[in-house]
């Protein structure tokens, strides 16, 4: 495979100044019981930026995007080392309210996960929880949601079907409608267009580019040309096997801005994983 | 296999074909049908010999001076005289209490079973207890409420409902239980990703996405604990006049009633017997109907 072409527009603006540091990400090992999935990760995540993780399956992407929005404390033995940062604030403090933490942290799922309700009410469902109950409000958060995940005009007449009845690839457009009718401040999207198709894909893509002046957008990938179009930072993993106890951890090779992984990684393990020579 | 070498080469010329090698395969899967129809029909044999009985019985017996009129005692001959009414009001008082009781609670310990308890000792402590409690003999429940209320307060259909609700309770947290486990994780963390607290994940994704299973199960509990007759002999007592006050005073159900006339020999006892099965059996059935009816509301969006 040939060297990417990193777009013009990108390079100009990752080489412009970086924006606010929305998350500082020092030395984090997380663990699930006595397995250590990822060790000593570092990095700074900008504001107003799309930031990439790739990296060949199993080496920890997933694990790290939990742990920016706390969802890994849901899962029984699953522990945290190191600090992380958020907004000036400590993520892991013991004051901090998970509950509050996810409503400013969106999340989108590997595998979409549409509640099995109306395709409004799974919309409406995040601004209820934050308390907006009159029916023109969500009526026009609803709408707003939906055109942005370039799905309203394919649902806009079956508003009150069950969302189980829609594509593979509308369940996760919905459920990226979902996050966004909240608001967040930060959106992590787990591989959200490996079910859609290249059209699909590519509205998902001019929506983050839109929406990105407003949201800052972490999103993990296996496709190296998504990367390359969307994220102005990107950040390589790798697995690193333990020849000891045979397990194999994750761990951050290279982060810069997308032009340079693409064109000049200072890694040589970077420059075989983005050019194809391994996986 | 040499069906298939027989098969041109994909790509050569001549027809492709696409049909089933004939052979072993085809008659496994026919002999397997066949096999699970047998087996079908077997389990209709009893349930229509059953309903034909009842039905066939019964019938003669209801009509609404039937189940209106107040219960006389089985010796009295007369075919046609007397009826079930005390008994269906005894029933559907003390079932209705017994449910109100047990689906609750027995809801909510699934919940903490399935959500809350997690690993721990209490939640493994409770679940065991419950498995060991669907195993209890109802006469032997309806011995211990005997004991333990009947004794100090004498007969009630509060007492009736007690012993019914024991019985009940570790049924609704099983399958309550097991329908909380089959809602998918991804369900709950779609929710969490959003701000939701877990009060709040339950409510809205959790037992929204299990109520049809829970009221299957809860229903099954009901229907089942309305038949019983054992535990109410100890509680209740089985008295002929109406008593629509629950929480004193000896009380009459349908199951005892069937009871009493059917272990007696006298011809108008075992005509009321069998009109008082066919009623039995009549309102599970529309408990049953009415539950669906509801249940299928709730759980419209789930496919
Ligand atoms: N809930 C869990 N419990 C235990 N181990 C887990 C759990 N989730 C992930 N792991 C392990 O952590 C490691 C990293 O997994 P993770 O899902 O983060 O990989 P990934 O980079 O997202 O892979 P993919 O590209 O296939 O999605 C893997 O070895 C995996 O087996
Ligand atoms: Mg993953």
């Amino acid at each position: 495979m040939a060297k990417l072409e990193v777009p013009e527009t990108v390079k100009d603006k990752a080489a412009a100044e970086p924006g606010n540091p929305v998350f500082d990400v020092r030395d984090v090992s997380t663990y699930y019981g006595n397995f250590k999935a990822v060790k000593n990760v570092s990095l700074t995540i900008h504001e107003n930026e799309v930031t990439a993780f790739i990296g060949p399956s199993g080496c920890g992407k997933t694990t790290v995007l939990r742990t920016l929005n706390r969802m890994n404390d849901l899962i029984p033995g699953a522990r945290v080392e190191g600090d992380i940062t958020y907004r000036g604030q400590s993520l892991y403090a013991k004051q901090v309210s998970p509950t509050a933490v996810r409503r400013r942290i969106g999340m989108v799922f590997q595998k979409a996960n549409p509640f099995p309700k109306s395709i409004y009410d799974n919309v409406a469902y995040g601004p209820r929880i934050n308390g907006i109950r009159k029916k023109s409000d969500l009526d026009g958060i609803v709408e707003r949601s939906l055109k942005q995940a370039a799905l309203w005009d394919e649902v806009k007449n079956r508003l009150n079907k069950s969302a189980l009845g829609m594509s593979g690839g509308q369940q996760q457009r919905l459920c990226i409608a979902r996050t966004l009718a909240v608001e967040p401040d930060v959106v992590l999207m787990d591989e959200p267009c490996s079910a859609l198709d290249p059209i699909a894909t590519g509205r998902i893509e001019d929506l983050m580019q839109e929406i990105k002046s407003q949201y800052t957008i972490v999103i993990v990938t296996h496709n190296m040309q998504q990367a390359t179009r969307v994220s102005d930072r990107t950040a390589f993993y790798s697995v690193e096997r333990n020849e000891e106890s045979d397990t194999r951890t994750g761990v951050l090779v290279e982060y810069d801005q997308t032009a340079k992984i693409f064109e000049n990684p200072s890694n040589p393990l970077t420059g075989d994983y983005v050019t194809g020579r391994m996986g | 296999m040499a069906a298939v070498t027989q098969q041109p080469a994909p790509g050569s010329a001549g027809p492709v074909n696409l049909r089933e090698p004939a052979g072993w395969r085809r008659t496994k899967n026919g002999l397997m049908t066949g096999l699970m129809w047998l087996a079908f029909l077997i389990v209709l044999v009893p349930l229509v010999l059953v309903l034909y009985t009842v039905v066939s019985k019964g019938a003669a017996a209801i009509n609404w001076q039937f189940l209106s009129s107040p219960t006389i005692p089985p010796n009295i001959m007369p075919l046609g005289s007397g009826g079930m009414g005390p008994a269906v009001v005894g029933t559907l008082e003390i079932t209705g209490f017994a449910a109100l009781i047990a689906i609750p609670v027995g809801v909510l310990g699934a919940v903490y079973l399935n959500e809350y308890g997690g690993n721990g000792i209490l939640a493994k402590v409770i679940a065991f207890m419950s498995d060991v409690m669907t195993g209890v003999p109802s006469i032997v429940m309806g011995l211990f409420i005997y004991t333990i209320w009947t004794l100090q307060f004498g007969y009630s259909g509060m007492g009736g409902s007690f012993a019914l609700a024991c019985l009940m309770l570790p049924v609704v947290i099983r399958s309550s239980y097991e329908m909380l486990r089959l809602v998918p994780n991804s369900l709950r963390e779609g929710s969490y990703a959003l701000g939701a607290s877990k009060a709040r994940v339950i409510l809205t994704v959790v037992l929204p996405s299990a109520v049809g299973g829970i009221v299957s199960g809860a229903l099954l509990a009901v229907a089942r604990a309305a038949g019983e007759t054992a535990p109410l002999l100890f509680t209740i007592l089985t008295v002929e006049q109406t008593n629509s006050n629950l929480f004193s005073g000896a009380n009459t159900a349908l199951s005892t009633q069937i009871f009493a006339n059917a272990t007696s020999p006298y011809v108008g006892a075992e005509q009321r017997a069998w009109g008082a099965a066919l009623t039995l059996i009549a309102i599970t059935f529309i408990l049953m109907i009415v539950a669906r009816i509801v249940t299928a509301r709730f759980t419209r969006y789930s496919h």
